[in-house]
C-alpha cells in the first residue's frame, strides 16, 4: 500500500521571483494582441503615417551596410568597387533615414501626437532625432579621408565653444569611430525600440476630428452604453 | 575633370559649393534642395489619398 503525502497548506501565497514579476508586468503593459496587432485603426490608412516605418526600414539598411563596412575596413570602402557601393548604400540610407524622420516629426508635431498620455512616445522620438545627429556626425569624421579631416577640424570649434571638446574630441579618430559604430548606434536602437513599444502600448495618435468623434460616441458614465464606438472603427491590416 | 567622372556624375560637382546667404542663415544649395523636397513630400503625404483608404473606412462601418 502506497502512502500519499499531504498537500501543502493552501493558505501560503506562492513566492514570486523577479522573473515572474517582470513577466507579469510586461504582459500587463503589453499583452500579445497589443504587441503584435493584426489590425490598425482606419485613420492610419494615410501617407503621413508611413514615414515612421520608412525611418525604421532605412535604419535597418544603415545597420546592415554599416556592419559590412566595419568588417571590411577603410581600404575596402575607399579603393574597391563593391566597397564604394556599400559606402554609398550606407550614406544614402542615412539620408533617407533623416529625410523620413524629419517628415515623420513634422507630421506628428502638427498632429500634436503627445495627446492622450503619449508624452513618452513623443519624447523618445524627439530624443532619437537628437541622438541620431551626433551618430551621423561621427560617421562623417570616421571616413578616413580629407573630407573627414575637414569636417572634424571645422566641427571641433563648435564642441570647444560649448565646453565639451575635451570629452568629445572630433579629431580623435578612435574615439569618434567607437561612438559611431558602438555607443551611439546602441542608443539609437534602444530609443527606437522604446519608441515602438510605447506606440504599441498607447496606440497610434488619432486625428483631431476622430478624437472628437470618439468623445461624441462615448456614453456618459451611468448611461448604460458599452462604449464600443471606437472599437468598431478598426479594420484588419 | 575626366570624361568618366563627367559621365558618372548626374550633376557636375567639380566646383566649390553654391550657398544661399540670408542674414545669419548660410545654407548650401544641396541642403536647400533637400529641405524643399521634404516640404513637398510632406504636403503630398497630407493631400494625396492612400490606396484603399475610402474602402476601408466605408467597409468597417
Amino acid at each position: 500500500m502506497s502512502s500519499v503525502s499531504p498537500d501543502p497548506p493552501a493558505t501560503q501565497a506562492p513566492i514570486k521571483s523577479w522573473t515572474v514579476k517582470v513577466r507579469e508586468a510586461g504582459v500587463a503593459a503589453l499583452p500579445p494582441e497589443k504587441l503584435l496587432p493584426d489590425g490598425q485603426p482606419t485613420y492610419v490608412a494615410s501617407w503621413i503615417y508611413m514615414f515612421g516605418v520608412a525611418s525604421i526600414a532605412a535604419l535597418i539598411v544603415i545597420i546592415g551596410s554599416g556592419s559590412i563596412l566595419s568588417l571590411k575596413g577603410p581600404a575596402w570602402w575607399h579603393y574597391t568597387g563593391v566597397g564604394h557601393f556599400f559606402n554609398s548604400i550606407h550614406l544614402w540610407s542615412v539620408e533617407l533615414f533623416f529625410f523620413a524622420m524629419v517628415v515623420h516629426l513634422w507630421g506628428k508635431y502638427w498632429m500634436a501626437s503627445w495627446r492622450g498620455g503619449r508624452s513618452r512616445v513623443w519624447m523618445t522620438g524627439a530624443v532619437t532625432f537628437l541622438v541620431a545627429v551626433p551618430c551621423a556626425l561621427t560617421g562623417y569624421v570616421s571616413q578616413q579621408n580629407f573630407d573627414a579631416q575637414w569636417i572634424s577640424t571645422q566641427a571641433k570649434d563648435s564642441m570647444n565653444s560649448v565646453g565639451v571638446g575635451s570629452f568629445f574630441n572630433l579629431t580623435n579618430f578612435g574615439q569618434m569611430y567607437s561612438y559611431h559604430v558602438l555607443l551611439l548606434p546602441i542608443a539609437v536602437v534602444a530609443l527606437v525600440s522604446a519608441h515602438v513599444l510605447l506606440v504599441r502600448k498607447h496606440g497610434v495618435a488619432p486625428p483631431f476630428e476622430f478624437e472628437q468623434r470618439i468623445a461624441d460616441l462615448t456614453p456618459a458614465p451611468g448611461s448604460g452604453g458599452d462604449g464600443s464606438g471606437a472599437a468598431s472603427d478598426r479594420a484588419s491590416a | 575633370m575626366s570624361s568618366a567622372a563627367v559621365i558618372g556624375a548626374i550633376v557636375n560637382l567639380n566646383h566649390p559649393a553654391h550657398t544661399v546667404d540670408w542674414s545669419f542663415i548660410h545654407l548650401s544649395v544641396a541642403n536647400v534642395v533637400v529641405i524643399g523636397l521634404m516640404l513637398v513630400v510632406f504636403a503630398l503625404a497630407v493631400v494625396l489619398p492612400f490606396p484603399g483608404a475610402s474602402r476601408r473606412r466605408g467597409g468597417s462601418r
